[in-house]
């Protein structure tokens, strides 16, 4: 956070610009402190902590039951898949068996996620760019999401339903139709958003060659998910260590070379018809049996340390716990992809204009909670 | 690329250094001030670990341990170096220059830690403001109006 005086301009012709706190472009609070020298950026220094809450030193206090529920309030477009990591880490320590109709259970509910949060940051991505229609064109479709998760999980939002050992409660009788007319519809409107945003010219002007960012450079700011995709950094947690059920569904992981917003957006976009891939693939093939396995009342995990990761429609999610045997953690850390994905802004803004500076944050999907913990 | 082998490449270059093959990744320990050369080593060739994907610190009440999760891009293989850092005076030299990513994550831990970072080029508070006083991850932090002890 960022609690000086602000400069406004200083001797070398420089001028501070201050973006936010409050700014509808940062989708939530996020400072951004740019030095200009005309329109060309110079620097850009992005002050975080807005609505640091805390989670890590929350959940020493909290059980192996209730700290996935903290984690829905971190990336809260990913909220199942979050829930997904912080299961997966307490059933590694515990090596509890989580039964098959969980685990594809499990696997829908993240890809339909990817999609709802895709989509989400497509409309968003082009109002940021001044186009406003493809933002209720996308929550058009997104409402269908959030009302197949509300019928099963009771909530939209943050839905809180994977648990140790597999999901809360059983999938509602008419799941799977309305994933089936979901896909059915939400095949024809990606066409419908690549006809509207992906071929205009005005958009491929703006974000083609900007904000480039080389392989070399998001390997090592840490960039995971799209970020490093799209300048060709294979990172899916998917592919490369897969849970659950990933590595028995057939699926391409995306990648880009060029490096550029508009690769980034291309990742995104092809992103989406691959999660729709995995959903048709498994929607049918639903196993019969138990939803959760029996654990007991009370949760320990072993002496030791624990390190869990899954991709979320960010990039990496890393769970990281370090227990003493107790029924709370010693210590936890989220490594969330927003946070180093937006630590690669500076190297990727540096020497462009500030009119395209929108643009390519736009391409980094930077949800805040989940950079601010 | 074996365990034993990244053993004798480490134990060559710092005979002090300690494993443990027990936990899901191989795990180097080391003191605070062998961070900066095995960090060099470990970046460059043979081994290439290019990717620092985790980089956190644990309070273990008489000692700080940074840990550093690593992967070789090439090598598709994770380690992790725990390095001990004195609680009384913490302080470890930077690798923000070795991975950019690590100036952000020490700048993090240094604002939630209280641990510092020699040379590394802006070590500020990030997440908590200018004037707080205190490091809140560390396990004797008090605040008596914002904690709710259970």
């Amino acid at each position: 956070m960022y609690t000086e005086t602000q400069i406004i301009s200083n001797s070398n012709d420089e001028l501070v610009v201050n973006v936010g706190p409050q700014h509808p472009a940062t989708h939530g609070v996020l400072h951004l402190v740019i030095t200009l020298q005309g329109e060309t950026i110079k620097k850009v220094e992005p002050h975080l902590g807005y609505i640091h809450r805390s989670i890590e030193k929350m959940c020493e206090s909290l059980t192996y039951r209730q700290f996935i529920y903290a984690s829905s309030r971190m990336d809260y477009l990913s909220a199942h898949i979050n829930n997904h990591a912080c299961a997966l880490a307490v059933e590694k320590g515990m090596q509890i068996e989580v039964p098959q109709r969980a685990q594809y259970i499990r696997v829908i509910m993240d890809e339909l996620t990817r999609i709802a949060s895709h989509e989400l940051w497509w409309g968003a991505m082009a109002m940021d760019l001044g186009a406003f229609t493809p933002f209720f064109y996308a929550f058009r479709e997104r409402e269908k999401i959030t009302d197949i998760m509300e019928e099963t999980c009771g909530a939209r939002l943050t839905m809180n339903y994977m648990v140790p050992g597999g999901v809360m409660t059983d999938i509602h009788p008419d799941f799977q139709k309305k994933v089936k007319e979901f896909i059915e519809l939400f095949k024809s409107k990606i066409d419908e958003y690549d006809e509207l945003v992906t071929g205009n010219i005005i958009f491929q002007n703006r974000t083609k060659g900007v904000g480039y960012l080389s392989k070399a450079d998001a390997i090592s700011y840490g960039c995971t998910g799209a970020v490093a995709r799209g300048s060709g950094v294979s990172c899916d947690i998917r592919k490369l260590y897969p849970y659950d059920i990933y590595d028995k569904v057939v699926f391409d992981e995306i990648l880009e070379t060029e490096g550029d917003s508009f690769a980034r957006y291309m990742v995104r976009m092809r992103e989406m018809r691959e999660s729709v891939k995995i959903i048709e693939q498994l929607i049918d093939n639903i196993p019969e049996g138990e939803h959760q396995a029996k654990t007991k009342a009370v949760l320990k995990l072993p002496k030791g340390d624990f390190y869990t990761r899954v991709e979320t429609a960010r990039g990496e999610l890393g769970v990281y716990i370090v227990s003493e045997g107790a029924t709370t953690p010693y210590r936890i850390k989220f490594r969330s992809p927003g946070f180093s994905n937006l630590s690669a802004l500076d190297q990727m803004a540096r020497g462009g204009k500030i009119g395209d500076l929108m643009a390519t944050m736009g391409t980094l999907d930077l949800v805040i909670p989940d950079i601010d913990r | 690329m074996t365990n034993e082998a990244i053993k004798e490449f480490v134990s060559n270059a710092l005979p002090s250094a300690t494993f443990d093959e027990s936990g899901e990744f191989f795990t180097i320990q080391i003191e605070a001030v062998q961070w900066r050369p095995l960090a060099r080593l470990l970046h460059s060739a043979p081994y290439n670990f290019d990717y620092l994907f985790c980089l956190t610190c644990v309070d273990w009440k008489t000692h700080f341990t940074n840990v550093y999760h690593l992967t070789s891009t090439d090598h598709r293989r994770a380690i992790v170096v725990k390095a001990k850092v004195d609680r009384n005076d913490p302080l470890i030299e930077t690798v923000s220059d070795i991975w950019k990513t690590a100036e952000f994550h020490e700048r993090e831990v240094f604002d939630l830690f209280g641990v510092r970072f020699k040379n590394h080029p802006d070590l500020r508070r990030l997440i908590l403001t200018d004037d707080f006083e205190g490091y809140p991850l560390r396990k004797d932090f008090e605040d008596a109006v914002n904690m709710i002890k259970l």
